[in-house]
């Protein structure tokens, strides 16, 4: 029973060392500026267009959802205000996450996992540079600081999907539709909102070097790192999305 | 084996190991290894596959902590020294890696200024301009004879050529001591003469200490005896640089052969020293 357990236990210390290490070298020189314009501009530049088309469909999936649910009650009036809730609090931070834990978590992985096998990272520190506040430290930086921004893009194209639908198919007015909208917005959803993609860029950037750094095995070992950081990553969005709503719910 | 306590004060010492013994689970990488490099000596390493050079060199940058026995670079025992410190000490050695040890997705110039811009980062040296660092790694890249190839990736050169990309890596910031792990491992002999050349010519340019890890006894065999002539570009034998025409009786005395085995040195002398061993091992490494 405690050999099965050993693996994901030292596992999760390793990666609690990771991180620790990582979050200290955040206030420690030397800062590598150049990498943390690099991977902001990988990150976020990078990821517009995509999270642009996902924003705007996922929004007005959910105006076209919400018109049907909503005409049983004869509330159709109010989809802006369901759209712009569900999309701040949930959908918005949930679905950018996933979408950049796709792209760049897998990204990173195999990036690092890369250097590790072919034993670029032990030459690194031979040089002279801690191979974590060089790599690690950077990435996350940057993901901090774009999957927010990222997020409240995706919040505002999916708000406006909604509006088209709501406006071309349903006849609802612009003022009507964005009054509800700002209306149903408090100062928690906004909060929450920006709380939640903060938390996810930390898990994204740490599990995806995570499993970088500690690749073993060539190139299918490269692969692996690869599919255990989305994975991983992934579920860890969701099982701490859990955990942050039930805390705000309570605010 | 050498007395541990010999080596107590050793002021111009850039490299010594006193007494270092490591293990990994049961097999012995390093048995007690003591040796000492002074600045501007030359130390050839020879030894079979497995027989803890490598490990030695990983041991020298603090890479690998030994189990016992202390290890001194450039006099300072970084035996316990903490990753982070070790990291300053490190940018002061220039290191040639078995197989090169380029970053693959950067291009040569990126790769060669890479030192530069880390001891800028680390706040060493005082910031360079871009042009004076372009400038450096032009120099570096010209000491190879590989400037044209500036912007090239690692994985569009030969091996021969990453070799040499490696050591203008290795020396572009003039550092006092440089460490070359097999640098003529798998490259044929012209390549490989090629590769020695260099290495004899940053050694005697620049009087830099310089320790080389082998299987080849010619090897150490052109680095105790042959001299970069910078007049004529060429190496020359020792005795001849200097215009003398009988043998020089010191040719080759700052260049010392050690032989390791098992993790343990196993022979430490001079290249005469070392023709005249009866062991049978040590004789299987020396032309006779």
């Amino acid at each position: 029973m405690l050999d099965v357990l050993k693996p994901p236990v030292s596992a999760f210390q390793d990666f609690i060392v990771l991180a620790g290490q990582a979050t200290r070298n955040v206030f420690r020189r030397p800062h590598y500026s150049d990498d943390i314009a690099l991977q902001m501009d990988l990150v976020g530049v990078g990821s517009l267009p995509i999270v642009l088309l996902i924003g705007f469909f996922s929004g007005a999936v959910m105006g076209l959802q919400m018109s049907r649910a909503l005409a049983q009650y004869g509330a159709q009036g109010q989809v802006g205000n369901i759209v712009a809730i569900t999309l701040v609090r949930e959908l918005g931070p949930v679905l950018t996450a996933l979408l950049i834990a796709g792209r760049n978590a897998s990204g990173m992985a195999s990036e690092l996992g890369s250097m590790k096998v072919t034993e670029q990272i032990d030459a690194m520190r031979a040089l002279g540079t801690d191979p974590i506040q060089k790599l690690v430290t950077p990435r996350v930086i940057a993901m901090a600081f774009t999957l927010p921004l990222l997020t409240v893009i995706a919040d505002f194209v999916g708000i406006f999907g909604g509006f088209l639908v709501a406006n071309l198919m349903m006849g609802i007015t612009a003022s009507q539709y964005w009054t509800t909208a700002w209306r149903a917005l408090g100062y928690n959803d906004i909060v929450q909102g920006l709380f939640k993609p903060l938390l996810f860029a930390v898990i994204i950037s740490m599990v995806g070097c995570f499993y970088g750094m500690r690749t073993r095995g060539g190139t299918r070992g490269v692969g692996l790192a690869t599919t255990q950081a989305v994975v991983v990553a992934s579920v860890w969005i969701f099982v701490v999305d859990l955990f942050i709503t039930r805390i705000f719910v309570n605010l | 084996m050498a007395d541990p306590t010999q080596f107590a004060k050793q002021p111009d010492s850039i490299l010594r190991f006193e007494d270092v013994s490591l293990r990994f689970g049961s097999d012995v990488a390093l048995d007690r290894v003591t040796f000492c490099v002074r600045a501007s000596d030359t130390r050839v390493l020879l030894g079979q596959a497995g027989s803890g050079k490598t490990v030695l060199m990983k041991v020298a940058l603090g890479l690998v902590k030994p189990d016992s026995g202390r290890v001194f670079l450039f006099d300072q025992d970084i035996t316990d020294w903490p990753e982070s410190k070790l990291f300053d000490i490190r940018s002061h050695v220039g290191m040639l890696f078995q197989e090169g040890g380029l970053f693959d997705s950067q291009t040569i110039e990126e790769n060669v200024a890479y030192p530069l811009l880390n001891q800028r980062v680390r706040g060493e040296l005082p910031k360079p301009a871009r042009e004076q660092v372009h400038e450096k790694v032009v120099s570096a890249l010209t000491f190879v004879e590989l400037e044209k190839t500036l912007d090239k990736f690692p994985s569009e050169l030969s091996g021969g050529m990453r070799r040499r990309v490696g050591i203008a890596r290795a020396i572009v910031t003039e550092p006092p001591l440089v460490l070359y792990d097999s640098p003529t491992a798998g490259l044929d002999p012209i390549t490989a003469n090629t590769i020695m050349a260099l290495i004899i010519k940053e050694r005697d340019m620049r009087n830099t200490a310089s320790m080389i890890v082998t299987h080849r006894y010619q090897d150490g065999n052109l680095m105790a005896n042959f001299r970069y002539n910078p007049s004529s570009g060429q190496l020359e034998h020792a005795w001849r640089v200097n215009g003398a025409s009988a043998p020089n009786p010191h040719a080759g005395l700052r260049t010392t052969f050690m032989v390791m085995r098992d993790g343990r040195v196993v022979f430490e002398g001079s290249e005469k020293e070392l023709m005249a061993s009866t062991d049978e091992y040590v004789g299987k490494f020396v032309k006779r």
